[in-house]
């Protein structure tokens, strides 16, 4: 794994963890296979973290015709990845 | 439109005939259309609620169907007043409204919390005597500018125009929507299956997405309704191949094109369709080609509705619009032609209609309307802030998202002081309005442009 792509995953826990707290949200232990909908945020946490994103890592990868819709944390983080390509 | 000008919703079910037809709202709630028809909750008051405007205000959908299929035809009015509304708003619309009666349920025992409002003058003589089932007025809630909803009047009539009988040969249908039945886009299912006694699925009002999708599977809902941003969480839902629907509908927000593809990749055997309709202008259109945007021959020729576009936004007259708005300084609901204006902007490109917003600069927000008015109301109280514009974000989950641009009244020094700032305004903020009304991005700007009319410039619409 190369850097870029740990400081990815570093980021979006970071995001997930500072729109809890602002929404007063219970965050689960983020593991890859935990489905985003067992996290403990809803859509609109969803939202505001891939706006967060896009001001920190400079990319939006759901903002495309074709994307696929991620289930778990570790496919969230893929699509960022991918998109850091 | 319904066979035989209905008289009442309960008339309806019994005359379309499968009664026994269950409707399904979750766990330990639910029964048949025939026993919603017939059930007894309200026969012991019946002659107490019988012309009175009353407000239903229960937490469960069950409880509010039972009420909806057991007043209408008894009462002069009936409010829906959605679960997830403030209950802030509830002595506005109660007064409002002139609501005799507020029906809450109650886990232990129904309908008990019936409480009177202050008495208020009756007509001199008293109101007409009942005779029959009267024309019951529904009264739904839509958010209006100051963040106190507006109370905007249906009848049975104009709520069902769209829905039409069903041949008796046509292929069973199991309908389910994600939508509360109080909200326009839910009601329309609920009342689709009442009239057509199809079978009806609901979310239960604690059960998560997952479990809902694994009920709704098993139940095997062909028919399925529900906003983009709710289909958006059901793609991201292990569960998302519980169901197999047949029939796929997205309404209430604007459908992207990103939304329509993966619908159609998942459920490749659906028609997927996405409907025009809004609390106000009704049931306007639906498109089937699995393209967003409207095609220009739609908003030409729809069956009993007229279109038109008048200073770039869709004006629409039918059957199926609201009559007006309750109160006597509201603003007209139609213009003299009985047009109701949607205030949604239409672009036309390649004779193909496109949103590109709304001409209020109201933000939608998976669902959920935002006024920029309310927010900037806000933001305008905090002591550092000298004004504000709120605008709209597009997002990928939610469609809209709200973002600000603020003028300070001194000018913010260090980037350390910028941050602690924008993290006071916006904890300012949550204090004040509902989430999703908080802006997720807070810009500080040096101004704001300002017209000859002393109003903002807005860009987005």
């Amino acid at each position: 794994m190369n850097k870029l792509h740990m400081d990815v995953k570093a980021e979006v826990i970071a995001q997930f963890t500072q729109v809890a707290t602002e929404q007063n949200m219970q965050l689960a232990p983020l593991t890859d296979e935990l489905p985003l909908f067992n996290t403990g945020l809803d859509s609109l946490c969803f939202a505001i973290v891939v706006v967060r994103l896009e001001a920190s890592l400079g990319i939006d990868p759901f903002n495309a015709d074709n994307f696929s819709f991620p289930v778990t944390f570790g496919e969230f983080i893929g699509c960022y990845k991918n998109a850091t390509k | 439109m319904l066979r035989n000008n209905p008289t009442s919703l309960r008339a309806s079910i019994l005359a379309a005939g499968n009664l026994s037809a269950p409707v399904d709202m979750g766990v330990g709630a639910g029964g048949s259309w025939g026993e919603l028809a017939g059930g007894a909750a309200f026969a012991a008051r019946m002659s107490n609620l019988r012309s009175q405007s009353v407000l239903v205000e229960t937490t469960s959908q069950f409880e509010a169907a039972q009420a909806l299929i057991q007043l209408d035809g008894v009462v002069r009015r009936m409010v829906l007043y959605p679960p997830d509304m403030s209950r802030e708003h509830l002595t506005f619309v109660s007064e409002l409204a002139q609501t005799d009666v507020i029906l809450s349920g109650d886990k232990e025992i129904k309908y008990s919390a019936e409480r009177t409002l202050s008495k208020r003058a009756r007509p001199l003589g008293g109101y007409p005597s009942f005779s029959g089932p009267m024309e019951t007025e529904w009264i739904l809630l839509t958010s209006g500018t100051t963040g106190a909803p507006k109370l905007v009047r249906h009848s049975l009539a104009s709520l069902t125009g769209a829905i039409a009988p069903r041949s008796a040969s046509a292929e069973p249908i199991v309908w389910s929507t994600f939508y509360d039945i109080r909200r326009y886009g839910g009601l329309q299912i609920f009342l689709r299956a009442a009239l057509t006694g199809t079978p009806l699925v609901l979310q239960g009002s604690q059960e998560s997405i997952a479990d809902f999708l694994g009920r709704a599977g098993r139940r095997g809902v062909t028919h399925i309704s529900g906003t983009p941003s709710q289909w958006r969480r059901v793609l991201m839902s292990p569960a998302v191949a519980a169901i197999a629907p047949c029939y796929v509908r997205l309404s209430g927000e604007i459908a992207d094109q990103a939304i329509l593809n993966r619908l159609q990749s998942q459920y490749p055997n659906a028609k997927i369709v996405h409907a025009f309709a809004s609390t106000v202008a009704g049931v306007v259109l639906e498109v089937s080609d699995v393209t967003m945007g409207i095609p220009s021959s739609a908003i030409r020729h729809t069956p009993q509705v007229e279109m038109r576009m008048e200073q770039g936004t869709l004006r629409v007259r039918s059957n199926r619009t609201a009559f007006e708005y309750l109160g006597k300084n509201s603003p007209p609901l139609k213009d003299a032609d009985g047009f109701v204006d949607t205030g949604d902007v239409l672009d036309l490109r390649e004779d193909r209609y496109y949103f590109s917003g709304r001409r209020d600069g109201t933000i939608n927000v998976g669902g959920l309307k935002v006024h920029p008015e309310e927010v900037e109301a806000v933001l305008n109280r905090h002591p550092h802030v000298g004004m504000s514009l709120v605008r709209m974000k597009k997002s990928p989950i939610t469609g809209g998202l709200v973002v600000a641009d603020v003028v300070l009244r001194a000018p913010a020094q260090a980037d350390e002081n910028v941050q602690a700032l924008q993290h006071d305004i916006l904890k300012f903020c949550r204090e004040e309005l509902a989430i999703y009304k908080v802006p997720v991005g807070l810009n500080f700007v040096s101004t704001l442009a300002v017209a000859k009319t002393g109003k903002l410039i807005r860009h987005d619409a």
